[in-house]
């Protein structure tokens, strides 16, 4: 569907008197491939160079090389005109909604229509359509200062879909909204792709964006991307640092670690106890494990934290935990959890202290 | 009413004949100039706003002509630029002197700062909106009028009424050297013969002028701002 290969977009800073103004290399020598239907994430701290990589897809920012391809055609080498057309089938949001404060939310929606050849009455249906797609039929007269951030970012999705495009680019559409709406507006987008079958491109510094309704991820950092992959994956097995950050701020397993270093009381451990984390790495852990190990191997499990939720239909997530009982009985346990697929750290050990 | 009117402003009562001619003359000046320095100064502000660095028609040659250009005419006193303007007004109008004489360099004295009041008021469109119609497929073309004009009508306006409101400045200094007008009539009945009245009945004239302009502005703002 969109097929980036190589792709490099590098900015001259304007500084006054320098021979050489130092070049930021915003988005350096990346491939990444989209297939129909996804819903990508490509998350980063600000300043990746995210917001430039999708400017990219629609040539709102034209790579130095490299080629953009979507459907098998090369935007790179379109005419103006014929680059016109293509971006109209390529939606686009924004984090600040970008709507016309001059036009009324039907006037917006009609907008991109002016020119596609339908009838007064075909846009007027057809804005109607939209406008009860994204749950704003009543609004169609109010104007943009009137509606709050959601609302305005619904009217943004309706105003990109109206041309049908088959691809929607949504640029840190929910970083201006709390989090109540943007889980909506997440809603809203993962609906649009399952019913209409558009291919979405999102760009987050939010984790937890990625987690909700994201199939597939790619991390960058400094221009490259370090790290992409199916969201179950990513999420399970972070390879690098970076990624590894991202995840820490969706849960709460992590927790433990300063509290460990703090040397806070809860961590303090009898002889004989330790502290484990035990992490989901693989789909489909479906059984029971924590109340297994307990009964067969007669170790108590004194749960101290837990995170464990969806993702793509399976389970992710662990729990940190106070394991005692007779240290051969403990070890077997662990080497149980292990045979069974699940991540064992084990972050504080009084085993074999006296 | 005639008599107190009489006893007030006799002279003005006297000339009413030539006062209401100077008023259509004034009224002429500035529509015509007016008109042709609105669509002129659309024109340059609009140049300059799309050739800027950054601009939608990026065009480093064409920005600093302009630019340079507009701040040339704009150092040049009006009384001075009227001078300057001599032979090129004879050339295009065939005389310099009343009406006629008056339209170009009162174009040329007002057609640069609107050039500046239509770029000030098209930079305040926010750059998020030319990327979201450039994103939805738009020409250059109609970023310009479908989002850099129709989003700036109201700062247009405003910028409109002062420029209007200074060209009527302007048509009264041309008065006081030939091109008729209000200016022309202060000058010649009420300053030369001392017939105080004139000049005062003028005053007021042009505070209605000025009050009349700036009201229409504001409605047009009211009407275009939500």
């Amino acid at each position: 569907m969109i097929e980036l290969s190589h792709v490099c977009k590098t900015f001259v800073q304007e500084a006054h008197g320098q021979d050489n103004p130092p070049e930021v290399h915003a988005v350096d020598d990346v491939s990444l491939s989209i297939q129909s239907g996804d819903i990508f994430g490509v998350i980063g701290f600000s300043g990746a160079g995210k917001s430039t990589l999708v400017r990219c897809i629609n040539l709102l920012e034209r790579p130095d090389s490299g080629s953009v391809k979507i459907d098998g055609v090369e935007m790179t080498s379109l005419s103006p005109l014929a680059l016109r057309e293509a971006r109209k089938k390529i939606g686009m949001i924004f984090q600040h909604f970008h709507l016309m404060p001059s036009r009324t939310v039907f006037e917006n929606v009609a907008y991109p229509l002016k020119g596609s050849g339908l009838s007064r009455a075909q846009i007027r249906e057809k804005v109607q359509k939209l406008l009860t797609l994204v749950e704003l039929e009543e609004k169609e007269s109010a104007y943009p200062s009137q509606l709050s951030g959601g609302q305005k970012q619904r009217v943004a999705i309706a105003r990109a879909l109206a041309n049908d495009p088959k691809v929607l680019l949504c640029d840190e559409a929910t970083s201006a909204l709390d989090p109540q709406t943007t889980r909506q507006i997440l809603r809203l987008l993962k609906n649009l792709n399952e019913h209409l079958g558009i291919t979405i491109v999102l760009i987050t510094h939010e984790m937890a964006v990625v987690k909700e309704i994201c199939t597939k991820v790619a991390v960058m950092e400094q221009g490259r991307v370090v790290e992409q992959g199916d969201v179950y994956s990513i999420f399970a097995n972070p390879a690098m640092p970076i990624t590894q950050n991202f995840i820490r701020t969706t849960s709460n397993l992590h927790k433990v670690d300063e509290l460990i270093a703090e040397n806070a009381k809860l961590t303090e451990l009898q002889p004989g106890q330790l502290i484990v984390r035990l992490s989901y790495v693989e789909r489909n852990v479906a059984e029971p494990v924590i109340s297994y190990v307990s009964r067969a191997f007669n170790v108590d499990v004194n749960i101290i934290f837990a995170n464990v939720e969806l993702l793509q239909d399976s389970q992710l997530g662990g729990t940190v935990a106070i394991i005692s009982g007779d240290r051969a009985n403990v070890t077997k346990a662990i080497e149980y959890f292990i045979e069974k697929n699940v991540e064992v750290e084990v972050l504080k050990d009084a085993r074999y202290s006296a | 009413m005639q008599d107190i009117l009489l006893k007030l402003i006799p002279n003005v009562m006297k000339d009413l004949n030539i006062l209401g001619r100077s008023i259509l003359e004034t009224l002429q000046m500035t529509g015509r100039a007016g008109l042709i320095s609105f669509i002129l100064g659309m024109l340059f502000g609009t140049t300059l706003v799309v050739t800027r660095r950054g601009g939608i028609l990026e065009n480093r040659v064409i920005y600093e002509i302009l630019d340079k250009l507009i701040n040339i005419l704009r150092s040049i006193p009006f009384i001075i630029l009227l001078f300057c303007l001599l032979p090129l007004t004879r050339f295009i109008s065939g005389t310099a002197l009343g009406v006629k004489g008056a339209i170009v360099p009162l174009v040329f004295g007002t057609t640069p700062f609107f050039s500046r009041q239509i770029e000030a008021a098209l930079s305040g469109v926010d750059e998020g909106l030319i990327e979201a119609a450039q994103s939805m497929g738009n020409s250059s073309w109609e970023i310009i009028y479908r989002v850099y004009w129709r989003e700036s009508i109201p700062a247009i306006a405003r910028g409109t009424s002062i420029t209007i409101i200074n060209l009527i400045g302007l048509t009264a200094m041309a008065g006081a050297v030939g091109a008729g007008g209000l200016g022309n009539f202060a000058y010649i009945y009420g300053q030369q013969r001392n017939h105080l009245d004139d000049i005062y009945v003028t005053v007021i004239i042009l505070i209605l002028l000025v009050m009349l302009i700036q009201l229409i502005g504001n409605i047009v703002v009211k009407h275009n701002t939500h």
